[in-house]
């Protein structure tokens, strides 16, 4: 069962697309089982119409990804959040913005 | 000779003339899966037509087996590209499972083991025009090509053919399945090359 899918790695290629942050080295967390863990770790079905990463606890869908000739669809139903990890940036904005969505 | 020379031109234009735009002709018979195949024992199979009324309809796999089946030679047409002609199954046809269905409904939903699903509209599963296929080629429908049992539905994309198959859920309103939330075409005809959501 090893051959029928890819790591998350194969995300990075496909994902930097669309991002300018690497998704691959983000954490996500599964919206149906919870599991935390690496968008590396996802397991990626790529022999589909587009790919589909799948939680390694519980096989649910965590992000889709399809690819047209001039739009891509991204699909993040399936992750509660994604950790992205970036350098030393400005905090301050995200966190007023973030303020007086959520109401703090 | 001459014979001989007409008939295999005539034989590949027909199979230019089976091909939708954008398709090439595979040799082989791509495995294309969103997911991990399901194994389903034949003791705990079963499909069920859900109306929209609440009603189900429902078979075991003896059941199924038992109905008279039809043995279609039908092109199938996969969005990445590949086409293949002349394949041939063993199925149901969905004009006998739907015989005692009472439904005023205009869309169905199909649902699989495993969670896949696929939208199209009602009238594209009947009239001849789909199956419950459970053999393919001469042999038994394998797993990883959506066995015990696929739908069957050629004259649309082939991820309209929902492997796994487990139901039928019977709407008034459309409701896009895994692929059509994704960017594909909800409709997906091959012949208006209706591959993604803007085509
Ligand atoms: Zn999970």
């Amino acid at each position: 069962m090893q051959t029928d899918h890819l790591d998350g790695n194969a995300l990075a290629g496909p994902l930097a697309e669309i991002f300018t942050a690497d998704v691959s080295a983000a954490v996500s967390r599964c919206a149906t089982c919870g599991l935390t863990g690496p968008v590396a770790a996802l397991r990626v079905y790529d022999r589909a119409p587009g790919l589909v990463a799948r939680c390694p606890g519980c096989e649910e869908v965590v992000l889709r990804l399809v690819r047209g000739p001039d739009a891509a669809w991204l699909d993040l139903r399936g992750a509660v959040s994604l950790r992205i990890p970036l350098g030393g940036a400005n905090p301050g904005a995200v966190a007023t913005d973030g303020g007086a969505a959520g109401g703090g | 000779m001459s014979t001989f020379t007409r008939g295999f031109r005539g034989r590949r234009r027909g199979e230019d003339d089976r091909l939708p735009p954008g398709q090439y002709l595979a040799e082989d018979f791509p495995v294309l899966s969103a997911g991990p195949t399901p194994h389903v024992p034949l003791d705990r199979w079963e499909f069920t037509i859900d109306t929209e009324a609440g009603q189900t309809h429902r078979w075991t796999w003896r059941e199924l087996t038992a109905l008279p089946y039809e043995e279609p030679a039908v092109d199938i047409h996969c969005v990445t590209s590949w086409s293949k002609l002349g394949t041939t199954w063993r199925g149901v046809s969905l004009d006998v499972l739907f015989e005692d269905v009472e439904t005023t409904a205009d869309y169905a939903l199909v649902h699989s083991y495993g969670g896949y699903t696929t939208n199209l509209p009602l009238d594209d599963l009947l009239d001849g025009k789909a199956w419950i296929a459970y053999r393919y080629e001469g042999e038994d429908l394998t797993p990883s090509h959506g066995g015990p049992a696929r739908l069957l539905v050629p004259h649309l994309y082939f991820w309209k053919s929902a492997k796994w198959v487990r139901g039928i859920r019977l709407l008034t309103e459309d409701w896009p399945g895994f692929w059509e939330t994704a960017g594909y075409h909800n409709y997906g005809d091959p012949w208006r090359e209706q591959r993604y959501a803007d085509d």
